[in-house]
């Protein structure tokens, strides 16, 4: 017997054991609602802050009221790294567990997602990110992208500049560049921004940056020979910074300069220091801690030692998001346990509850979050709830908003996404739902 | 003893030529095909077909099909995600484009489509070698992630840039798209791995194989004894390629059902590269063993902390995994440079002589 035959035992016991631990354990009475988070790997600054918020709200449900109409949630994270397959992996290991709905927080675990939601009979909310087709929900029952879409945000940002601009007119010969993320996720706004140019008349040029971004000298060189008027940033992770960097140090106008709303986050704008002073980005909530929600998080989480991260990243956009997020899904189970007076609900009973969601401003009020977020109401046919977006801006600081709410352009939006939805129901042999015969 | 081969005689040129000439061999393989056919569609959940078994058996082809090229023909090449995204998007136009056709007709000739480009891509493998022939494989998987990136067409104008595996039916069951079931999908890739190793275990005690490492061990001594470097080469990218396209093919499939080109990448070509290493440069049965060590440990180590009751922040248990992963690798590699493949031929020389060794 030599070392050999035992580094052999070793393997083999290594290799054969592997997957046989995932066996799942029943859960019993409580609201299981699985995280999948990135903490590591190139996309953690932006992942950590959202996982963080994500968990303290449900710590909070469950530390203050005791969970959702008093059943107790219990949750469990999975790291994701922002990888397709290791997304996969968790979604297969979670699923036995009964999770009432799965948020991928990355737009290749969603697509994955999307087309096993419907056979797992598990709803899935992409919130603000995924497939924007999907927002067609007769075709694409099972999937939520409100509060609203990347097409509906490209529409905002155009509109956001006419604003500024003096009308929707004053567009006429000016000069905008997309800077996108090369993947399916930067390239989803492209449709729109483009259908807007013609309808509008500005000039627009798309500029790709490979993954991860770490490059983009030639991007910004690009720009500073074209001189544009405004710039549209869709970046994610390591690129959000380097974009900023890059706009300051070609001493482009920071505040035209807006990114998408996954770029705009604390860790985007900090290392670029004095230089992405007045760098703007789109806003699905509002930043900061005068909210008491998050006043409540900081009571009954923090001061009792069971925060997700550091106290002080509490209030961070990315974190807020996350917060939001969890306060729509479990708003959702809500409705649905109430609806069917039932202590543990189905994925299917959820589904109706994200349905028939409605998150109204007295609703908000209420749950502690009056300013943070917008009202939304889902249909049958509408799973984006058209909402609308805000502008923030960096001070140096902090950020801080500067708009109103901005609503999408629908009537350009709606019609394009209909057709998509058609298009990308197909691919997957779904069929389209009759909403008139739902109730 | 267990091994033990006393009274096995070959009595014809056949027997001696067999692809198992040992009678356990021969028995172990067939019994362990029986049983991989058979246990895993029956007793397995959809967790262990879909997120370790699938993406284990299309690994293992992915590299078998690199081990072809770098273990038998000594070819480097980091271009494997690249062929391996031709395949996958070859075969998504063909079965969009022909939606009557047979997907394992498709996933072939998606093979052959891949088979092409690798001999495109082989073609300066004449002149250069070792490090700097990996360097214009490299350039290879740039281009080709680029070209699918940049080229609406290759996914059919989606607006999201995803190519998605259509619905397709065999013999009336849903073999691909959200409805096929996991066991249905385990089959189909086990049956092309199982057909495909059997071609590459064939192909490499042939003709071919041995002209391929004649040109590994020393190409010039090769050319003297009249083996054309160029066409033995090229032929090497060809069937390598061919085994990459059908892997990618499966991996859009079979497993993942959409893909972008980010599953491509080049981390991709080095998972490939790692699973021939570590499994074993120049042995079918090392791209099996490679495969199962580099899908399997990082899930054993993801799962084990929480098996022992052990509750880990996220953050920090992924990192440990890392840690432990590279730790491992580094530790078979010292004690076994030449991979498992050749830790289980040792073994199994102790096992012929067991209990009685020198």
């Amino acid at each position: 017997m030599t070392r050999r035959t035992l580094f052999m035992a070793l393997l083999a016991g290594i290799l054969a054991a592997g997957p046989l631990l995932a066996v799942v354990s029943a859960q019993d009475k409580t609201l299981y609602i699985p995280l999948l988070v990135y903490r590591t790997g190139p996309y953690a600054p932006s992942g950590t802050p959202l996982a963080n918020g994500l968990r303290d709200y449900l710590t909070l449900l469950n530390e203050r009221d005791g969970g959702i109409n008093g059943v107790k949630i219990t949750t469990e994270e999975c790291e994701t790294q922002y990888d397709t397959k290791q997304g996969v992996e968790c979604y297969e290991r979670l699923k036995g567990k009964g999770p009432l709905v799965v948020n991928p927080y990355s737009t290749g675990i969603t697509y994955q997602l999307i087309a096993k939601a419907a056979v797992d009979k598990i709803p899935v909310h992409s919130m603000g990110y995924g497939m924007t087709a999907a927002a067609d929900g007769r075709w694409f029952p099972w999937v939520f992208n409100f509060p609203t879409t990347y097409w509906s945000q490209a529409s905002a940002f155009v509109k956001y500049v006419g604003q500024q601009e003096g009308g929707l007119d004053k567009l006429k010969g000016k000069k905008i560049v997309h800077v996108f993320h090369n993947s399916p996720y930067g390239k989803e706004a492209n449709p729109t921004l483009e259908e807007l140019a013609r309808k509008h008349g500005f000039e627009l040029t798309l500029l790709p940056v490979d993954h991860p971004g770490q490059e983009q000298k030639a991007t910004w060189l690009q720009v500073r020979r074209l001189n544009p008027n405004w710039i549209y940033v869709s970046g994610w992770g390591v690129m959000n910074q380097v974009a900023v960097k890059e706009a300051a140090s070609i001493n482009f106008p920071m505040d035209h300069v807006v990114g998408n709303w996954w770029t705009g986050s604390e860790a985007d704008v900090i290392p670029a220091g004095e230089g992405a002073k007045g760098y703007k980005s789109t806003a699905l909530t509002a930043p900061g801690q005068n909210f008491k929600v998050i006043q409540d998080i900081l009571k009954h989480v923090y001061d009792k030692g069971k925060g997700a991260g550091d106290k002080t990243t509490v209030g961070e956009v990315l974190y807020n998001r996350g917060v939001v997020n969890m306060m729509f899904d479990t708003e959702a189970i809500r409705l649905a346990m109430t609806n069917f007076k039932t202590q543990s609900p189905t994925g299917e009973q959820v589904r109706w509850g994200f349905e028939h969601l409605n998150v109204s401003e007295k609703r908000l009020e209420e749950l502690g979050m009056k300013g943070f977020t917008r009202s939304v109401k889902m249909s049958c046919e509408d799973h984006e709830g058209n909402g609308p977006v805000m502008v923030q801006q960096w001070d140096g600081k902090k950020w801080g908003i500067v708009s109103d709410w901005i609503e999408p352009m629908r009537d350009v939006v709606r019609p394009k996404l209909e057709t998509a939805a058609v298009e990308e129901g197909k691919k997957l042999g779904y069929s389209q739902r009759d909403c008139s015969k739902e109730k | 003893m267990i091994y033990r081969e006393a009274g096995q005689f070959k009595t014809t040129y056949a027997s001696d030529q067999a692809i198992f000439p040992i009678a356990q061999d021969r028995w172990f393989v067939w019994i362990g095909l029986a049983v991989a056919f058979v246990v895993p569609p029956l007793v397995a959940n959809e967790y262990w077909l879909q997120a370790v078994l699938i993406p284990f058996l299309i690994y293992a082809l992915a590299a078998l099909g690199l081990n072809l090229l770098t273990g038998y023909a000594g070819q480097l090449s980091l271009g494997t995600g690249g062929f391996m995204a031709v395949g996958a998007y070859a075969a998504f136009k063909l079965a969009t484009a022909f939606p009557w056709l047979n997907v394992i007709v498709a996933f072939l000739a998606a093979g052959v489509i891949a088979a092409l480009v690798g001999v495109l891509f082989g073609i300066p493998s004449l002149r250069i070698k070792g490090f700097y022939l990996a360097v214009a494989t490299l350039a290879a998987q740039f281009f080709l992630i680029w070209l699918f990136n940049k080229v609406g067409w290759f996914v059919n104008y989606a607006p999201s840039g995803t190519a998605t595996a259509p619905p397709r039916t065999m013999a009336g069951v849903m073999v691909t798209g959200p409805q096929a079931t996991a066991p249905v999908r385990y089959v189909l890739a086990l049956a092309l791995v199982v057909g495909l190793a059997f071609i590459a275990k064939n192909l490499v005690r042939g003709r071919v194989g041995r002209c391929w490492m004649a040109i590994r061990d020393r190409d010039i001594a090769a050319e003297i004894i009249g083996i054309k470097p160029l066409p033995t080469k090229l032929l090497a990218f060809a069937i390598s390629s061919f085994y990459c396209g059908v892997a990618g093919a499966e991996l859009l499939f079979l497993y993942l059902g959409s893909v972008e080109t980010l599953a491509f990448d080049i981390n991709l070509s080095f998972l490939v590269l790692f699973m021939v290493i570590i499994g074993g440069l120049g042995s079918v049965l090392g791209s099996f063993l490679g495969a199962g060590f580099i899908v399997l440990v990082p899930i054993f180590l993801t799962n084990a902390p929480r098996w022992i009751g052990l509750g880990l922040p996220t953050d920090t248990q992924k990192q440990i995994e890392l840690m432990v992963f590279g730790g491992l690798i580094v530790f078979f590699l010292i004690v076994e440079p030449r991979g498992l493949a050749r830790l289980w031929s040792v073994t199994k020389e102790k096992l012929r002589l067991w209990p009685f060794p020198h």
